[in-house]
Formats: C-alpha cells, sequence, structure tokens
C-alpha cells in the first residue's frame, strides 16, 4: 500500500506510507524543513496512526476486561451488583451471598437440578435421612399414630465418607502433627493479608462433627443468624444453649475463640464418625428442606478457631469473608468491591451429572453431559457491575456469558411472536443468543391491613366486616393485573390465583387452580369478570358507585408505598385509574422505606404492596404468610396483612405436619378457597424470570430455589473466543478522524500564532 | 508559618465534631437503630429479639445524645451512641462497619483505585483546562475565542452523566476501543483508566477553562502586562512568564483545596465503571444505611478539606512572596 498526503502549497509536506506484511514503514520527506511546529505535529500524528495501525494488524481485542489467562481458561464469566454482606452461612441469607456460598458449602441434602417438581436429593449424605418420632414419654410412633402424639422427631442424616475439605491453611500441620497456624504471634499475621499468604495447607476428611459443630454455631452469641429464631422453635434446647453460650462468652475476653465442642446441645447427637441426629419438637416435616440450605453446611473447627484471631480479624479475615467447604468450588479471590472468583476444589468428592430429567430436557441438550464429573467449568469470574448500562453492552459484546433483562433493553432482546410466546429478537438470534424463562417461586401482591375498619375486619359488627369483604373482593376484580404484568412487568409474569406460586407443592393448574371470585373459566382459560360484577359487590358492600350510603362521602382509600422514580409514578398512575373504574378515590402516600416497613409493623396502613420469595418448595412457606399467630402487629411475624382466620388457622396447623399426599393437598385446597373467598390480598402475580444466555454457555436450567447450580454449567471456550475477536474488533478510524481533524484547526491556529508572534518582534 | 498551621489545626477540632454532630443527626433523623439492624438482617424472619441482640452487639442499644439513666452528668453525655462511636474516630480507629469488616482496612484498600483515577484527572486536567484557557486568551476577540467559550458552556451544560454515557457507547461499546467498565491488575490497568481519565477531565472542562480564562483575561488588563509587552516582549513570553505566574493565587485557591478530597474519590464515575474506590465505599454505605461508614467517609473528608484549606494557605506563601502566615 502506498499513499501520498500534501498538507498545503505554503507547507508542502510529503509523506508516503507503506504496509507490508503487518509492519508499517513510513517515510516522510519534508520539502520545507524551517517549519518546525507543522513538522512536529504532523509526525505525532503520523507516529500515532502508524501505531494504530500496527495495533490493529495484530487482530487483538482491547476491550476486553479480563487477562489473557482467564480468556484461555475454561472460565464462566458472571457479574453481582450488590456486595455480599455475609459469606458465613449461619448468617448468609441474600440471593447475593447464596451464589457464592451455596458453591462453597455442602448441606448433605440438595435439589435433583433437572426434575420438577423439585425432589430432594443426597449432596455428602448417604441417602435421605430416617425420620423417627417419638411421643412425650420417649416412645417410638408409627406412621399411623396420629399426629397430636407426636412430641418429638428425630432426623438421622448418615454423610459418604472420605469427602475432603478444599486445601486451607487451618488444616495444616508439621511433621509431628502440630497445628502450623493455630497460634500465630504478631510477626506471623504481619506477613498475611489473605489466606493465600500462608504458606501451608492441608485438608481433612468431613465428619458429622462438623455439621453439629455448625448447628452449634446458630446460636452463637457473636452471630446472627438470621434463622435462629425460627430454629429455636424447633430444635430441642437451641434456645437454652444460646443463652448457655451468652453466660460464657460474657465471663471470657471478647476476642476469645468460643469452642462450641465442649459445649453440648441436647438436641443434637453424634452417632459415629459419619452420622449425626437432630431432634426437633413436634412433627415439622418442612424441616427437610432446610436441610439443603448452606445454614446446614459443615463448619470445621479448625477453621472456625483460626479465623478468630483478633489480629485476623483486624485485617478482615474471618470466616464471613473467607468460607471454606468441601463444595466443587473454593473462593480464591474475594474482592467483593471489584471480583470474586471461584476456582475448581481440586479434593471435591465424586459427583455425576444427573442422567435422568423432565421430558424434554434431552431435546434441549441437558442431558449430553449425563455421567460426566462435576464440576464441568474450571473457574467462575465474577465481576461487580453496580450500572445496568455497561452490564448490557458488556453481556453483548460477550465478556459475560448470561445477563438478566432490564426494562429499558427488553425491547432490544425479546419480541413476542402471535400466539404470545417470547422469543429473542433477530438481533439476538444472530448472535446465537437464547432466551431461558421460568417462573420464580414468588409472589408479589397487594395486601389489605385486616386490622383496618374500612377494608379489614376491624368493622364493629359482622356486617362491617361482610361489607369490608364484599369492598376487597370488587377491588380484586377492578386491579386488572394482566394489564399490569403487560405494560410494567412486559409480560414478564403470571397473574395469580392464590398465594401459591407454580411449580410449588400445593399449587394447582387450569381450572382447579382458577380463583372463582375474580375469574370465570371460558373456552378453556380464565376471564377477568366484568367490572360490572365488581360494581355490583361495591354496591352490596355499602359504597353504589363508590358513595358511602351512610354519609354521602364519596369513597377514599389509602396506598401505602415506597415509590419514588418516574417508572413508580406511572404505575401509580395506573394502580388510581383501576380503583377509579369503581369511583373509588385512592389516595397514595409515599414514604421512605425505613417509615413504610415501621407502618406495616405498626398497622397503620390500610393497603399495600408486598412479596415473598419461597425458602423451600412447599406450600407451607406461602401460607404461612397468611397464618393468624405470624401476624406483624403484636405477634412481629410475616403476616403483613394482619389475616387471622380461626378455620384457615386450624386447617394450617394440620397441613403443616402432614405428610404430602392427596388429603394435605385437599386441605391446601380448602385453605386456598378460604382465603380467596376472605381476599385478604389481591393476589398479584408470580413473576417470570428472563434470562438471556450466550449460544456457548449451556447445561443451564434456570429455578430460584437451588443455588448450588454452578457445577452443571458448562462453557464452550473456543466459541466465545472467536465471537468476542469477530464482534469486538477494534474500530480506529475514529481516531484518525480526530487527528486529522486535530491537525486541521491545529494548523491555522498555530500559523496565526507565528504571524503574531512575528508581528510582535517586528 | 508553623505556629498559623497549629493553630488552625486547633481550629479544625470543634469544625470536625459540628460536622460530626451535624451527620450524626441528620442520619439517626431518617434511620432509627431498629432501622439499621433491619437492614442488616434482611426482611425474613427477623425478630424484636435479633433486632435488640444486634443492636447491643454493635453499641446501638444506648441513647443517640443524652442518657437520663445514668446518674452522673458526664455519664449521660459520655454513655450514648454520638460519644462512643465519634470519639474513636479523633484517634483514627474508625471501628468496624455493620457487616463486621474493618473499617481502616476497607479505606486503605480503596484509596489506590480512587487515586489511580482522580490524579490524572486533576494534574491532566489542570494542564489541559490551563492551556485552553491560554489559548483562548491568546486568541482572544478572535473566532477561536468565541468558539472555544461556545463550546465551554456547551459543554457546562450537559450533565456528567451524559459523557459517561455516551464514553461508553462509543469508546467502549461502539469502537471497542477500551473496556466499557472494569478495573485491572497493575499490568493492564491503563486500559480501564483511559475512559474515566478522558470523562473525569471532560466533564469539568466547560466550567473550569472558563474560570481560568476569566481569571487570565482580568490579568490581561493590567498595568505590568502593557509594560511587559511596551518592552518588547512576546506575546508567549507575556502569557507564560508574566499572566500564568500572576495568576497563581486564584489557580492555587480551586486546586490545592482539592488536593486531599481526590482521596475521597468520585461518586459517579466509579460507580459506572465498577471502580472499587472511596467514593464507591460512600454510595454503598448510604444505601445499606451503615452508619459506621457513612460518618468515617464524612469525618474523613472534612478532615481532609480542611488539610486542603491549610495546603492551600502554604502554597500562598511559595506562589507569592508578600505574603505572610502570622
Amino acid at each position: 500500500m502506498y499513499g501520498e498526503l500534501r498538507l498545503s502549497k505554503r507547507y508542502p509536506c510529503k509523506l508516503s506510507v507503506s504496509v507490508r506484511r503487518g509492519e508499517v514503514t513510513r517515510n516522510i520527506m519534508m520539502v520545507k524543513k524551517n517549519d518546525f511546529y507543522c513538522n512536529k505535529i504532523i509526525l505525532i500524528a503520523i507516529g500515532m496512526s502508524g501505531l494504530l495501525l500496527l495495533s490493529s494488524c495484530e487482530f487483538s481485542v482491547w476491550n476486553n476486561p479480563y487477562s489473557q489467562n482467564d480468556v484461555e481458561q475454561n472460565v464462566l464469566y458472571s457479574v453481582f451488583s450488590e456486595r455480599p454482606k455475609h459469606l458465613d452461612p449461619v448468617q448468609s441469607y441474600s440471593s447475593s451471598e447464596i451464589q457464592f456460598t451455596a458453591q462453597i458449602y455442602e448441606p448433605p441434602l440438595q435439589y435433583h437440578y433437572l426434575k420438577r417438581p423439585f425432589s430432594l436429593i443426597p449432596a455428602t449424605a448417604t441417602g435421605l435421612p430416617t425420620i423417627e418420632y417419638l411421643d412425650e414419654n420417649g416412645n417410638f410412633l408409627t406412621d399411623n399414630d396420629a399426629v397430636e402424639k407426636v412430641a418429638y422427631s428425630i432426623y438421622q442424616i448418615s454423610i459418604l465418607p472420605g469427602i475432603l475439605y478444599q486445601p486451607h491453611p487451618a488444616f495444616a500441620k508439621d511433621a509431628q502433627g502440630h497445628w502450623l497456624y493455630h497460634q500465630l504471634n504478631e510477626q506471623e499475621i504481619a506477613k498475611i493479608s489473605t489466606p493465600a499468604d500462608f504458606a501451608q495447607t492441608g485438608t481433612r476428611e468431613l465428619t458429622a462433627e462438623d455439621y453439629v459443630y455448625q448447628i452449634k454455631r446458630l446460636a452463637h452469641p457473636r452471630l446472627h443468624s438470621p434463622i435462629f429464631e425460627l430454629m429455636a422453635d424447633y430444635i430441642v434446647g437451641l434456645r437454652e444453649y444460646a443463652a448457655l453460650l451468652k453466660q460464657i462468652d460474657s465471663s471470657t475476653l471478647p476476642d476469645n475463640y468460643l469452642d462450641l465442642r465442649k459445649h453440648a446441645l441436647s438436641g443434637v447427637e453424634i452417632v459415629d464418625r459419619h452420622t449425626y441426629r437432630i431432634k426437633i419438637k413436634g412433627k415439622y416435616p418442612q424441616f427437610v428442606y432446610w436441610l439443603a440450605m448452606p445454614f446446614f453446611a459443615p463448619i470445621p473447627w479448625e477453621v472456625d478457631l483460626l479465623y478468630s484471631h483478633p489480629g485476623l480479624i483486624k485485617k478482615n479475615l474471618t470466616l464471613d469473608w473467607y468460607p471454606v467447604g468441601t463444595g466443587p468450588y473454593m473462593l480464591t479471590e474475594n474482592n467483593p468491591n471489584l471480583r470474586m472468583v471461584l476456582e475448581k476444589n481440586p479434593n471435591f468428592h465424586e459427583e455425576r451429572y444427573p442422567a435422568d430429567g423432565m421430558p424434554g430436557d434431552e431435546e434441549k441438550g441437558l442431558l449430553e453431559d449425563a455421567g460426566k464429573k462435576l464440576p464441568l467449568i474450571d473457574k467462575v469470574i465474577f465481576t461487580r457491575e453496580k450500572e445496568n448500562i455497561p452490564r448490557w453492552n458488556k453481556f453483548l459484546q460477550g465478556y459475560y456469558d448470561a445477563a438478566g433483562i432490564g426494562s429499558d433493553s427488553f425491547d432490544q432482546a425479546v419480541q413476542l411472536t402471535g400466539q404470545g410466546e417470547a422469543v429473542v429478537t433477530e438481533e439476538m438470534a444472530k448472535q446465537g443468543i437464547r432466551l431461558e424463562t421460568t417462573i420464580a417461586a414468588s409472589t408479589y401482591y397487594m395486601g389489605f391491613n385486616m386490622l383496618d375498619p374500612v377494608v379489614g375486619d376491624g368493622g364493629r359488627d359482622v356486617k362491617e366486616r361482610e361489607a369490608a369483604r364484599k369492598l376487597r373482593q370488587a377491588i380484586a376484580i377492578a386491579v386488572d393485573y394482566e394489564e399490569f404484568i403487560s405494560i410494567f412487568a412486559n409480560g414478564r409474569g403470571l397473574a395469580a390465583h392464590g398465594p401459591i406460586a407454580p411449580g410449588i407443592i400445593g399449587h394447582r393448574e387450569g381450572q382447579a387452580g382458577m380463583n372463582p371470585v375474580v375469574y370465570d373459566w371460558v373456552d378453556g382459560q380464565p376471564k377477568r369478570k366484568s367490572i360490572e360484577v365488581a360494581k355490583k359487590l361495591l354496591s352490596e358492600a355499602g359504597y353504589p358507585n363508590g358513595i358511602n350510603q351512610k354519609n354521602g362521602a364519596p369513597l377514599m382509600l389509602y396506598y401505602d408505598v415506597t415509590a419514588r422514580s418516574a417508572d413508580d409514578k406511572s404505575k401509580l398512575d395506573w394502580m388510581r385509574k383501576q380503583f377509579q373504574k369503581l369511583n373509588i378515590q385512592l389516595i397514595v402516600r409515599s414514604t421512605d422505606y425505613n417509615r413504610f416497613q415501621d407502618k406495616i409493623r405498626k398497622g397503620n396502613a390500610q393497603i399495600f404492596e408486598w412479596g415473598w420469595n419461597a425458602d423451600y418448595p412447599d406450600a407451607e412457606n406461602f401460607l404461612f404468610l397468611l397464618y393468624g399467630p405470624q401476624r406483624k402487629v403484636g405477634n412481629s411475624g410475616e403476616n403483613a396483612a394482619n389475616y387471622d382466620n380461626d378455620e384457615y388457622n386450624q386447617l394450617f396447623e394440620k397441613m403443616k405436619n402432614m405428610n404430602n399426599g392427596p388429603q394435605r393437598q385437599q386441605i391446601i385446597d380448602r385453605m386456598v378457597d378460604i382465603l380467596r373467598n376472605d381476599a385478604p390480598w389481591l393476589w398479584g402475580y408470580h413473576p417470570k424470570d428472563f434470562g438471556l444466555y450466550h449460544a456457548w454457555y449451556q447445561n443451564v436450567k434456570p429455578n430460584r430455589i437451588s443455588n448450588n447450580t454452578m457445577k452443571y454449567f458448562k462453557i464452550d471456550g473456543d466459541l466465545r473466543q472467536k465471537k468476542q475477536r469477530e464482534w469486538n474488533a477494534p474500530v480506529i478510524a475514529p481516531i484518525l478522524v480526530f487527528s486529522i481533524l486535530l491537525l486541521a484547526v491545529s494548523v491555522p491556529a498555530i500559523t496565526a500564532f507565528r504571524r503574531r508572534e512575528r508581528s510582535a518582534t517586528v | 508559618m508553623f505556629d498559623y498551621v497549629i493553630r488552625r489545626i486547633f481550629y479544625a477540632i470543634p469544625i470536625l465534631i459540628g460536622v460530626n454532630l451535624i451527620t450524626f443527626v441528620l442520619f439517626f433523623v431518617v434511620n432509627t437503630p431498629d432501622d439499621m439492624a433491619r437492614m442488616q438482617l434482611g426482611i425474613k424472619h427477623v425478630t424484636p429479639e435479633a433486632i435488640e441482640k444486634w443492636k447491643s452487639d454493635k453499641g446501638y442499644d444506648k441513647p443517640l445524645l443524652f442518657n437520663e439513666k445514668e446518674e452522673i452528668f458526664g455519664r449521660k453525655l459520655t454513655n450514648t451512641i454520638f460519644f462512643e462511636k465519634s470519639l474513636a474516630m479523633f484517634l483514627f480507629d474508625f471501628g468496624q462497619a455493620d457487616d463486621g469488616r474493618d473499617i481502616a482496612q476497607e479505606m486503605k484498600s480503596r484509596m489506590l483505585p480512587s487515586l489511580m483515577v482522580a490524579i490524572p484527572v486533576f494534574f491532566l486536567g489542570l494542564v489541559a483546562y490551563v492551556s485552553f484557557a491560554l489559548l483562548m486568551v491568546f486568541f482572544r476577540a478572535t473566532y477561536i475565542d468565541f468558539w472555544g467559550v461556545v463550546v465551554c458552556i456547551a459543554l457546562m451544560s450537559i450533565s456528567g452523566l451524559f459523557y459517561i454515557i455516551s464514553g461508553q457507547f462509543l469508546l467502549g461499546k461502539l469502537w471497542h476501543l477500551v473496556p466499557i467498565s472494569g478495573y485491572g491488575n497493575r499490568v493492564d490497568i491503563g486500559k480501564f483508566l483511559i475512559l474515566p481519565v478522558m470523562i473525569g477531565i471532560l466533564s469539568s472542562a466547560g466550567s473550569s477553562t472558563r474560570w481560568y480564562r476569566t481569571i487570565f483575561l482580568e490579568e490581561m488588563n493590567k498595568d505590568y502586562v502593557r509594560t511587559a509587552r511596551a518592552k518588547g516582549l512576546s506575546e508567549y513570553l507575556v502569557l507564560f512568564k508574566h499572566v500564568l505566574r500572576n495568576a497563581m493565587i486564584p489557580i492555587l485557591t480551586g486546586a490545592v483545596a482539592v488536593v486531599p478530597l481526590l482521596f475521597m474519590g468520585s461518586l459517579l464515575i466509579e460507580s459506572f465503571f465498577g471502580i472499587p474506590g472511596l467514593g464507591s465505599y460512600t454510595i454503598d454505605a448510604i444505601n445499606s444505611q451503615d452508619f459506621a461508614v457513612v460518618r468515617s467517609m464524612v469525618f474523613l473528608g472534612s478532615m481532609l478539606y480542611i488539610v486542603g484549606l491549610i495546603l492551600t494557605d502554604i502554597s500562598y506563601t511559595l506562589a507569592d512572596p508578600r505574603i505572610r502566615l502570622n
């Protein structure tokens, strides 16, 4: 290639640029050499251009945010927006934390990756726990005995022998078998910034004692386990144990290690090296689901001891910060402000990809890796990305392997077919991006405060309470959640017919699952009742056309929200419009989140929005949200609507102790019927998760119940690298154009400067 | 001068106490210790007992400013959240964040990323703004000056967020020249800093350039400039040797005072570019209602600002020999 450029007649600078086999050679012949400034600028511009050309000839990408080593490995690139607060399994609860802890810690049980509805399978256990029931006197009961007789349940769990912890300095010993790092001095502490700074690591076998140790940690006086109060109601002796530990802790120095092995907890027992028992009060079949959560993962005492050193705590080296487990991955880089890195645990025990799933899984390629040793990915890099825009753009460039869809990028990513099915747009399809959807085990609802005299059960007599019920039913018909989902959630949701989310044991599909108060079954699908039905109910409630029959005043209801943004304003306008259908004036009372929570706790709200993500896939985890003793007001429970119905309460108490089966389903159905009739909530909707995945990201079956799923994922690294190069070739033309523009502006300016200087010196 | 600096340091103590008190009051008007406990413990299964336990462990179970239960008057003031949480800060013991992590350690690790962006933005920006301002002054009353001012006003009128989004779109997404966001290790840190530094410089270019232009124009009309020209000095020498030097006092006023604040980082740039600096630390703390961190960051910011003002005073004596600090 050869080119020639003449800049001006006055200063004819001639330059030639030749490119041969990727090399750039420059020959610049300056015809008139006495203009220093002109020459210098041209040289700089040409130099820059040359460098850019050279760089572009290497075909490398410039915008890759990862190091070359990571690009070439079998790595999954993920993202997190919220900094985890706790990585100690006894304290962590939020989804931003569990995405890490679930890969590192192994509770005894886990959910089958592919089967639906969700079913529990062993993780480190040899099988599902054996459960024995005892009466008040300690006699064993049979399955045929009445539930009321059950005073205690004993869960016996046996774990697989030979499971090893990840390599860690807490296990390191010298040749004589002495612990290397259990008693560190100041000089040794000074050299340590991360666990990787310890020269030696070790491991040991997982034992039943480690599980028992963790259960004891639920009651640790220096830890704040979110499930302590809940478990203290079930695990025998846990509350007393907490009091004992508090007493012991208060009499020792604050930084001392509290050795839980020295203090027995009556409700747990080590049977042998690999077997332990948990004794709980009464019958609580849902307890088995908790055994699939990291709260019940093992903690080795050696690690707890090491991280109790005040010098390490001062350096933020704690168990809450550096988890240690037996899971498929271990945390090797922990900078929650920037990135977290999980790497394959070299000591991970034998676990294989499942060989069976649901119909359709095979066609989707989800069984291609059946029987392969897990995990399939060597490394997972989580990058912190707080803002949506860079996160979305980096996904499109191939630097994140998956992405959620924000409302601002929804139209770019997803389109609806004629049948209402969501598919990726052509642009996304061209990039090989696919869409995976799943109904979340969650519900977003609008609640009525049942203590309120207008909308709740706070009326003076039965007649007033009946009127309030009809008012709630009328509103339930008027607020069109199908429209809400379509406008504000881009169709990502299912209008709810009751509190139980789809996919959860106890949920009913089809006509059996329809809410007859709000819908009619028409042409094989539910159809919302007409507004006339709602108006009739409103009239029966004593508010014909929205006017209070007693005093002639228009009906005004109060809606307590935390909404602030512009998006929220349109939602609130829409909600006002829904109430306006019944000629009800909806007054929005917007407060900050703290005040809002305060109102709910004190029962000062009238109508409010709330939501719930299930802890485990059972109807009990939704139905307890309306159980009377769980009221917010007075009992500080999770029943934000303060709903309290005797029949419902009795059925709940019966249902929660029953094993799954037709009889239990019958009770659940009756409970849901009561709720639909009483309408303490507008049932709102169950959100639908939409996730976008690049073609190289495989074996994905999304869900929100099980979290230890990274071991099943697979990445085609070669395809990703090819696509990244293809999509991210640097475009250097703008730099050249900018350089030329700068030159074009600078030359006259410099000329003018020179002219002025000359004229000033004359 | 030494006496002056010592005196200023002593003046700083009541200012810092005042700032601390205002921060404390404003924070607790919005958030009660119960709110903070709920924020840390999560939404699910939070019982009053758990909240009390958290407050007791973190020292938030005491009265805010005045403890009526104490009998001795001194204890009425000292056995309070304000006193216990504030006193240690004057000894630079920031304590632990509500999530249990050591704040001083966290600040230490986040200071460098903040400085990696802030220092180039400050120095390159200063050079660029002064250079453009001098250029406009040199070509005053010409089309270059006119269009320069127009561009400055246009730059001032655009939100900082627009520069960030546009920069990420053009240089990162469209032209693939730099990573859209992120922060790297020592080897590849440069590619992550190009865009935030450019945007940092550009977002202040309009106002700063106009400010310096005004200063220089004011100096240009003074007698010594006319004398210099009368001596036959070139315009280049007049500008750089005389005008720039005499304009140093207002330049230092604006520039030196912010030097210590460079440690605090930029809230917006750090957040959008994923830079793990002190700016994003502050934002995170506000969002999570972590009073321990908010209080520490405000204290640090106030202290650095005072240090900046003292440094500005000292720099005056270096720039102008006529100034003495007494």
